[in-house]
């Protein structure tokens, strides 16, 4: 069987070292890889672009990092948009800008969702990611970011050879595409891509300098209910909620009254300290 | 020309370098043969722990290739149009501002060889001074203790002591709690990634961004230890007032206290604990002293203020029950506390009484067990497998430095008695006396730090002549426009300045000096050992490799490797013989530390150098000897810690204390200087003299922390490395300047109306600096953080003291005040600022 080449990056290894963009800009700027590649400009491209993610609030604060190359559809935008074979799928499905017959075509550009697709002023050229295709057909196991990531974030391989750790990964059901609703089939995978959290801080208004631990915190909403306990500082989080949805979490405890309280996942929510007073007996 | 591959090392990690033409067009990680790695594996919590088959570099090593071609690289020899080495007035006030004419190797060789000529026979060899910056190449023949120092050696001249940077308080505080002066009071590291994987239960980073200090010299290779550690199960907790790289991405719990009252929550903690009666009374009891009267302290016994939680709380901003609930968890699980080097480099150990904050970490260790099975203290940097019997010498060892190393006939001693202190150095120059105690980096003993100094000797000249290599110091020192005013004193007659790359101090000199890279010049080195001080800090990478560093390009311009240019000095002023020893060549050298290394019984030198690296494996019968596990369990010294001076002796089961125990009460401390209220012999809480709580706040509301920065290290890399410009979290574009990153939360940015990427000013009475604001929820309010080190220092108005500088060295804003009287590390997270939007 033909080989198809897919990347795995996985998003809970990685803390933004840049590594991947780096050894990129290494690999590609300043040399020319004809006929996979012209060289990239020394500034404004990013072939492997890291987007910084910062989710919550002082002192609930996460930091995702998405490093974003060239998803390699299997049904890529550009290859459709482009004319005389300027954008092209290889037998290993890798994507390639031709550097000779894309020469002017700026519409590749605009054609690819993911915007990572840059423009050479200088040399009137649509460029992109390439996998390293010109040093896998040397023989290299993999492209130079892969190689520089110190954390294995990033895996590469055979999606065709059911043994290689990308298509075990992604026949794990782990895996899934950024921007799936764009309906490209990408063969760079994600996983770990941020959601959203609900979290906060349960304090006991009357014990103050105590941490809450124990408490039930429920949480409600997008069809999913799920109960947990406050950990050892009283905090409590929900993590990999859907987008945008309506959620309300209910805190409850022992003599003390219910707290409800709505949250929207339009961004992740962090509820900050939440006072629980001593319930009011029935007389 | 077909391709070329050559290996070499950068301070960020071992590299191939891929030649065509005479051009370097790739910098990989170094390619290893995978029959020449063997990797270990750490069973732990029923999992294996095995490094994969190559080898990690830190970001800014992918970035040689361009650093080396850098335009910012200097090109030629230069001469400052105003400056006549004929007339009497050197126009030292010009300096900073005038522009600079190229001339020959010859002219310059004759004019710095003439002046270091006239200024010995006028003033006597205590004239001349001269030190490097730290960092910007790696090799153990060329670096800064390479031909610089035995040039400068064999001359004689006033040496500069380095003051301790970067782990103050562990230098200035630990010491006197535990000893360990030979790691300049920093922890044993041994086996500690296996104890922590195998037996800890939680990991308490307390000011210490593993992510972020590439454990020093090892690259990216640890990074992949916080992974296991997670994936291990063991919880992962970070105290730091910015939420780190590794807080951020991998910690479990963030803990934020204002800048510099880190010391107040580390009493709080011991309170919690005497309290609970939830210590380790035996190991108390049999090693350590002074515990009651700490005891007493902490309880308010001793001035009515029992430093409890809520105590804690009014002055570090976290809520007493967090600290509380920390304790508690603490003391119920086996907890690493990781602090204090390689991976440390902490900001709570850089300022106002630093110091007292590292004794406390060594203290709650006590508290712990220091040294029982998941207890220890490790800066998460180094401590891997590891084998610390072989051999080979970092630049920092005796036997690395080219004046002391047994590779030269004769070694080199310095003849001229006078001394300089680093952080005083613009004092020295524009203010004399000076007066300091301690010899720099203190790594002989206690006392060495005690001793008295004083500039100039009696009897002796001033200094009128300053040989700066490199260009670090209005980045790295404190309250640098000292440096901006030192460079103009008429004191100094005369100013060279020798260096790759332009940089920030390079265009106050009067002579500049091309250099070559180390990727023009042949050499040799280990990954990640810089030895003496830090000994096996190549145990922070999963592999071991001694490379050998080979000449990839002929230097660019008319740049000459260091070895080269001190060479036609040394000629000229008759030291030839004593420099070169005899007539040794660069490669001759390179040969020579081979041969004094444990390298040729494992390799022949043809067959190294044709590979080009010899990676050193842990042995099959590996048996781990965990940090201090001798010290609790009462048995001799087991760990291969070299410079230890006790092992291997009859008093090998103490610590070098002089208690040879863990002392709450310091012993030496109290014999030497009993009366110190700043450092007294028992650690005791102190606001800082510019904090959250000095009156200078109101006017100066903001905290300023400047750690180690992320993507450069030091000052190299940053504007020569122009790649780096596009990583947001180190520089910001704007209107096509990178400006300096500042990071700022929101509720201080909005009443100020600074929104993100705007430029703005951070200001004080002592400079004015600007930066591209980067809003962020990771910084707790009122602490804004921006790195140190910045290279570029670029005045709106050059060579006036003061000016507003657009380059981003926020060093400009720090105090020069050192963490306590007799204490004179260098104190810069102790700045209070004000932030407005720059409107140019």
């Amino acid at each position: 069987m033909t080989k198809k080449y897919g990347m795995v990056i996985d998003i809970t290894k990685c803390n933004g070292c840049y590594n991947c963009f780096l050894s990129c800009r290494d690999e590609h700027c300043g040399n020319d890889y004809l006929p996979y590649a012209a060289s990239q400009p020394m500034q404004g491209h990013f072939w492997m672009r890291v987007i910084e993610k910062e989710r919550g609030k002082y002192p609930k604060v996460k930091v995702a990092y998405t490093a974003i190359p060239c998803m390699q559809c299997e049904t890529p935008t550009c290859v459709a948009a482009s004319m005389n074979g300027g954008a092209y799928q290889r037998d290993d499905g890798i994507v390639i800008i031709d550097p000779a017959k894309a020469v002017g075509q700026k519409e590749i550009v605009n054609s690819c969702p993911y915007r990572v697709i840059y423009w050479n002023e200088e040399k009137r050229l649509p460029q992109k990611c390439t996998f390293c295709a010109h040093l896998l057909d040397q023989g290299w196991k993999e492209p130079r970011c892969v190689e520089a990531c110190p954390t294995g974030a990033l895996i590469f391989g055979d999606l065709n050879d059911p043994n290689s750790e990308v298509a075990k990964l992604v026949a794990g059901g782990q895996t899934e595409a950024l921007h799936p609703e764009y309906e490209l089939k990408p063969k760079v995978k994600y996983i770990g891509l941020p959601k959203r959290f609900v979290a906060g801080e349960v304090v006991f208004k009357d014990k103050q300098d105590e941490c809450a631990e124990g408490v039930k915190v429920t949480l409600k909403g997008d069809g999913v209910e799920k109960t947990i306990k406050t950990d050892n500082y009283g905090e409590f989080e929900f993590e990999g909620l859907a987008v945008d949805r309506p959620y309300t979490v209910t805190i409850e405890h022992k003599g003390y009254a219910v707290k409800k309280i709505k949250a929207k996942t339009k961004v992740d929510v962090y509820l900050g300290e939440i006072l629980l007073s001593k319930a009011v007996a029935k007389k | 020309m077909s391709e070329q591959v050559f290996t070499s090392c950068t301070v960020g990690g071992a590299i191939s370098v891929y030649v065509k033409d005479g051009k370097i067009v790739r910098v990989r990680p170094i390619v290893i043969d995978e029959k020449d790695m063997k990797p270990w594996t750490i069973e732990a919590k029923g999992k294996k722990f095995s490094p994969p088959k190559k080898v990690k570099t830190a970001p800014f090593a992918m970035t040689e290739r361009i650093r080396v071609y850098s335009e910012e690289r200097i090109r030629y020899p230069m001469k400052r149009v105003d400056f006549d080495p004929n007339s009497k007035d050197r126009r030292t006030q010009n300096r900073g501002k005038s522009g600079y004419e190229r001339i020959s190797w010859d002219e310059a060789i004759n004019i710095v060889a003439g002046e270091i000529k006239r200024i010995r026979e006028t003033y006597g060899p205590e004239a001349v001074t001269g030190i490097t910056s730290s960092h910007h190449n790696w090799g153990t023949m060329g670096y800064k203790t390479g031909p610089f120092m035995r040039f400068l050696g064999s001359l004689g001249f006033s040496f500069v002591f380095d003051n301790p940077d970067s782990w103050e308080g562990f230098h200035f505080g630990a010491i006197h709690t535990y000893g360990y002066f030979w790691r300049l009071g920093c922890p044993e590291p041994y086996d500690m990634l296996e104890d922590t994987l195998k037996n800890a239960e939680m990991v308490v980073y307390w000011s210490n961004d593993p992510a972020a200090t590439w454990g020093t010299y090892t690259g990216g290779e640890s990074q992949i230890w916080r992974l296991w550690t997670r994936e291990a199960g063991i919880k992962q907790v970070f105290i730091d007032p910015f939420c780190n790289y590794a807080a951020s991405t991998i910690g479990d719990k963030w803990i934020a206290p204002k800048v510099g009252t880190d010391l107040a929550m580390a009493f709080a903690i011991a309170y919690v604990w005497i309290k609970d009666g939830s210590y380790d009374k035996k190991f108390v009891d049999g090693r350590t002293v002074g515990f009651e009267q700490f005891r007493d302290y902490v309880l308010g016994k001793e001035d009515k203020v029992p430093k409890t939680p809520q105590w804690a709380e009014k002055i570090c901003g976290v809520p007493a029950r967090q600290i509380t609930a920390l304790a508690k968890e603490w003391a119920s699980k086996r907890t690493i506390l990781s602090c204090g080097v390689r991976g440390g480099f902490g900001g709570a150990m850089r300022l106002a009484y630093g110091h007292e904050w590292a004794r406390l970490m060594v203290l709650l260790a006590a508290m712990q067990g220091l040294g029982s099975p998941g207890s220890g203290m490790w800066g998460g940097g180094m401590g891997g497998p590891f084998d610390g019997n072989f051999f080979f010498p970092g630049y920092a060892d005796v036997d690395g430095r080219l004046f002391s190393t047994r590779a030269a006939n004769k070694q080199i001693n310095n003849p001229v008695q006078q001394r300089l202190y680093r952080l005083f150095v613009p004092e020295c120059f524009t203010n004399p006396p000076v007066e300091w105690i301690g010899e720099g980096f203190c790594g002989q003993s206690i006392e060495q730090q005690l001793k008295p100094y004083k500039y100039p000797l009696e009897g002796k000249s001033e200094v009128k002549m300053f040989y700066r290599y490199g260009s670090s110091f209005i980045g790295t020192m404190t309250e640098t426009n000292r440096w901006v005013k030192a460079y103009q004193s008429p004191k100094l007659e005369f100013l060279v300045n020798q260096d790759c790359w332009w940089g920030g101090e390079t265009k106050f000199a009067d002579i500049i000096l091309p250099a070559c890279t180390n990727l023009e010049r042949d050499d040799i080195a280990e990954f990640g050992n810089a030895g003496g001080y830090s000994a096996h800090g190549s145990s922070g990478a999963n592999w071991r490799i001694i490379v050998r560093q080979k000449k990839c390009i002929e230097p660019l311009y008319e740049s000459k490797s260091d070895y080269q240019i001190f060479g036609l000095l040394a000629e000229k002023l008759g030291v030839k013989d004593d420099y070169t020893d005899g007539g040794k060549t660069e490669m001759d050298w390179v040969k020579r530390y081979f041969e004094i290394s444990d390298l040729p019984k494992r390799i022949s030198w043809e067959e190294f150098d044709k590979k080009g690296y010899y990676v050193v494996p842990v042995p099959d019968n590996y048996k781990p000897t965990p940090a201090y596990r001798w010290f609790y369990e009462g048995r001799p010294c087991d760990t291969p810690d070299y410079l230890n001076p006790k092992r291997n002796t009859d008093k090998a089961h103490e610590l070098s204390s002089y208690s040879g125990k863990i002392e709450f009460v310091s012993q030496s401390l109290a014999k030497h200087l009993p009366d110190d209220k700043e450092r007294p012999p028992m650690p005791r809480y102190i606001d800082s003299w510019e904090g959250p709580a000095s009156p200078l706040a109101k006017k100066y509301p903001l905290q300023l922390m400047s750690p180690h920065p992320r993507y450069s290290f030091h000052t190299h890399y940053d504007t020569h490395s122009s790649w780096l410009k596009e990583i947001p979290g180190h520089r910001i574009i704007i209107d096509g300047y990178a400006y300096w990153t500042v990071r700022i939360h929101p509720s201080d940015a909005e009443p100020r109306g600074i929104s993100n990427g705007d430029v703005v000013r951070l200001y004080n009475d002592r400079g004015s600096v600007l930066g591209a604001a980067f809003i962020t929820e990771r910084c707790k309010p009122g602490v804004v953080h921006s790195y140190c080190s910045s290279i570029k220092y670029d005045p709106l108005e050059p060579g006036k003291p003061y000016s507003t500088d657009k380059g981003g060295c926020v060093n400009l804003l720090t105090s020069v005040r050192t963490l306590s009287k007799n204490a004179p590390g260098m104190a810069p997270n102790s700045c209070l600022i004000e932030i407005e939007k720059w409107e140019a």
